[in-house]
């Protein structure tokens, strides 16, 4: 667990920060310029905030007012860069033992290291790179990690090849992840605990299904981006079709292809642009999802959108319509409508373990 | 091949050598660290130094020469007390010659270090701290590994200049035969008497030749510091 209270200032930017970090992955998503990456430095020592206190698991990192402050050294964080920055002049072997060689053997395994180990980075791909990154920062035997943008600067194939790596980390390790990214279907595969930061302060922090699922999250996120994220089940097949079917607390979705196995746990995000209302039963329309929920929250965005709040069973899910639509339909909180999710809205990037 | 030189002219080749790798290798360890200190750290007085390390390139060579004769001279303040304690004298020996050398060389080393350590992303060397690294190890595994060439390549130069270096040396120790009389000096007072120009030809080859082949030597270690540190 990781308990962060900071306040710095670094030229016109103020950052005033407070959030704790469960076991897993936090997420810090932001604009680029939010502050984000100041967090994670504050939290290796990289930089010192000007007043504040952060505490990993009992051990106190920094704390102004009693004047402790850590030198990286002593930190034991694992930091995972953006730029990976890995050491030219070694092997990848001998980068990845530079801090430790705890637990060696299953983490070359479980990162897909062993085929690499003789290569210097300047022969390595992106993704391999972030790898051996990952796989330095995890031998060093960190009390936590931090990940900066680690996937940034890959293009998208690469990004598809490094993240079930991240996926199967984040399932084998015990220690906090502090995951910083402006990728909004990255941290909904990924994350567990999901804090906004917008303009050096934290505006939205929370389980990441809940944190995606409120109205007031979508111009944080992005209206394109914005979208709720629900844990189904694998509940069947259909071959003929090539469809999977997901049950959740609100109803069965069916999605194109096949992925996990009858019971796999399925994390899967719907962004909100794709999700349609109605207020009677639709009938004669190509989508295969029509869910009955109730509207919790209607909230006016700054545009001409207005993001509606829903409720499916236990679950939350998020719509995006134009004012307009939600004059005219005379949409309040506590209706009943129904959800239209087309099945090929929902990409193969928004589904994760 | 060993009676194509004259004794005098065999006394100023090895006196030459000696005294400019004397010069380079005392220097270089200093140098490594007044540039690490200009290219990383920031503090008062930091411009002051730099314009220090620099003055010797710019000086008059026999300013320099003058300015070592009355400081290290036996009369000056650091030359009585270096005779008086360790009954060492630099004025008119060839360790005063090492030490005109090292002076006059020391800002070209200093600059060739530097743009090495200033190629160097300092991100890798906060990537080792967070790796547990001390400072010492953080210098010693990624910082000097990856600026070798850079210094290798000063020290080279170092040594090219000090080789040559002339007007600081003869002002502070004068070209004694034998005892500080280098290759230059030796040229120098050859074209003074009638029928030196064959000794001279002979001194200028070796010249040619040696400050040739600490260049081309520099170069090629550039080359690699760039191929090193761009990755």
């Amino acid at each position: 667990m990781l308990q962060i209270a900071i306040q710095q200032r670094l030229g016109d930017f103020a950052l005033d920060v407070a959030f704790t970090a469960p076991a897993g992955v936090t997420a810090i998503f932001g604009r680029s310029g939010s502050g984000k990456t100041s967090v994670v430095n504050a939290v290796a020592g990289l930089s010192d905030p000007d007043a504040g206190r952060i505490v990993v698991a009992d051990q106190v990192l920094f704390d102004r007012a009693q004047r402790i402050n850590l030198p990286p050294q002593r930190r034991r964080v694992g930091y995972v860069f953006q730029d990976a920055r890995l050491f030219p002049h070694m092997t990848v072997a001998r980068n990845l033992s530079y801090g430790g060689s705890h637990d060696a053997a299953r983490v070359i395994e479980v990162l897909g290291l062993g085929d690499l180990l003789g290569r210097r980075p300047a022969g390595l791909s992106g993704g391999e790179r972030q790898r051996v990154a990952l796989g330095r920062a995890l031998m060093s035997n960190p009390q936590i990690l931090l990940m900066d943008e680690p996937l940034a600067a890959l293009d998208a194939p690469r990004k598809a090849e490094i993240l079930p790596y991240l996926a199967r980390l984040r399932d084998a390790v015990q220690i906090p992840i502090l995951y910083v990214s402006h990728d909004v279907s990255e941290v909904a595969r990924l994350a567990t605990t999901l804090v906004i930061v917008d303009a050096g302060r934290v505006v939205a922090n929370g389980p990441v299904g809940d944190v995606l699922s409120r109205p007031e999250a979508v111009p944080l996120l992005g209206v394109r981006d914005a979208g709720a994220v629900i844990m189904t089940k694998v509940a069947g097949r259909l071959l003929d079709d090539g469809l999977t079917e997901l049950a959740f607390s609100g109803g069965r979705i069916l999605l194109p292809g096949s992925f996990g196995k009858l019971g796999d746990r399925v994390r899967l995000r719907i962004p909100a642009q794709d999700v349609i209302l109605s207020r009677t039963a639709p009938t004669g329309i190509s989508a295969l999802n029509i869910l009955p929920v109730t509207i919790t929250a209607l909230e006016q965005g700054r545009g001409p959108g207005v993001a509606v709040g829903l409720r499916a069973g236990n679950d939350k899910l998020l719509a995006r319509v134009t004012r307009r639509s939600a004059t005219r339909m005379g949409l309040a909180v506590g209706q009943q409508v129904y959800a239209i999710i087309k099945a090929t809205a929902v990409g193969p990037e928004d589904v994760g373990g | 091949m060993t009676d194509m030189f004259g004794p005098a002219e065999w006394a100023a080749i090895w006196l030459s050598l000696r005294v400019a790798l004397v010069a380079m290798l005392g220097a270089l360890p200093l140098a490594v660290w007044v540039a690490f200190v200009l290219a990383r750290k920031v503090f008062p007085g930091r411009q002051l130094l730099n314009g220090l390390v620099h003055l010797p390139l710019v000086l008059p060579p026999v300013v320099t020469g003058y300015l070592l004769l009355v400081v290290f001279g036996r009369q000056g303040p650091v030359g009585a007390l270096l005779y008086d304690i360790f009954g060492i004298t630099l004025a008119f020996r060839w360790t005063g010659a090492a030490l005109a050398a090292a002076i006059m060389a020391f800002p070209l080393m200093v600059r060739a270090i530097r743009l090495a350590i200033e190629a160097v992303d300092p991100g890798l060397e906060d990537a080792a701290a967070t790796l547990g690294a001390s400072k010492r190890r953080i210098f010693a595994t990624v910082t000097l590994p990856l600026i070798l060439p850079g210094v290798l390549a000063g020290a080279v130069l170092g040594f090219a200049k000090a080789l040559g270096e002339f007007g600081a040396t003869i002002t502070f120790v004068a070209a004694i035969p034998g005892q500080t009389q280098t290759i230059p000096s030796a040229i120098y007072g050859l074209l003074q008497v009638p029928g030196g120009e064959p000794a001279v030809l002979r001194l200028v080859i070796v010249s040619v030749v040696l400050a040739m082949g600490a260049l081309m030597i520099s170069e090629w270690l550039a080359r690699r510091v760039a191929r090193r540190v761009g990755r």
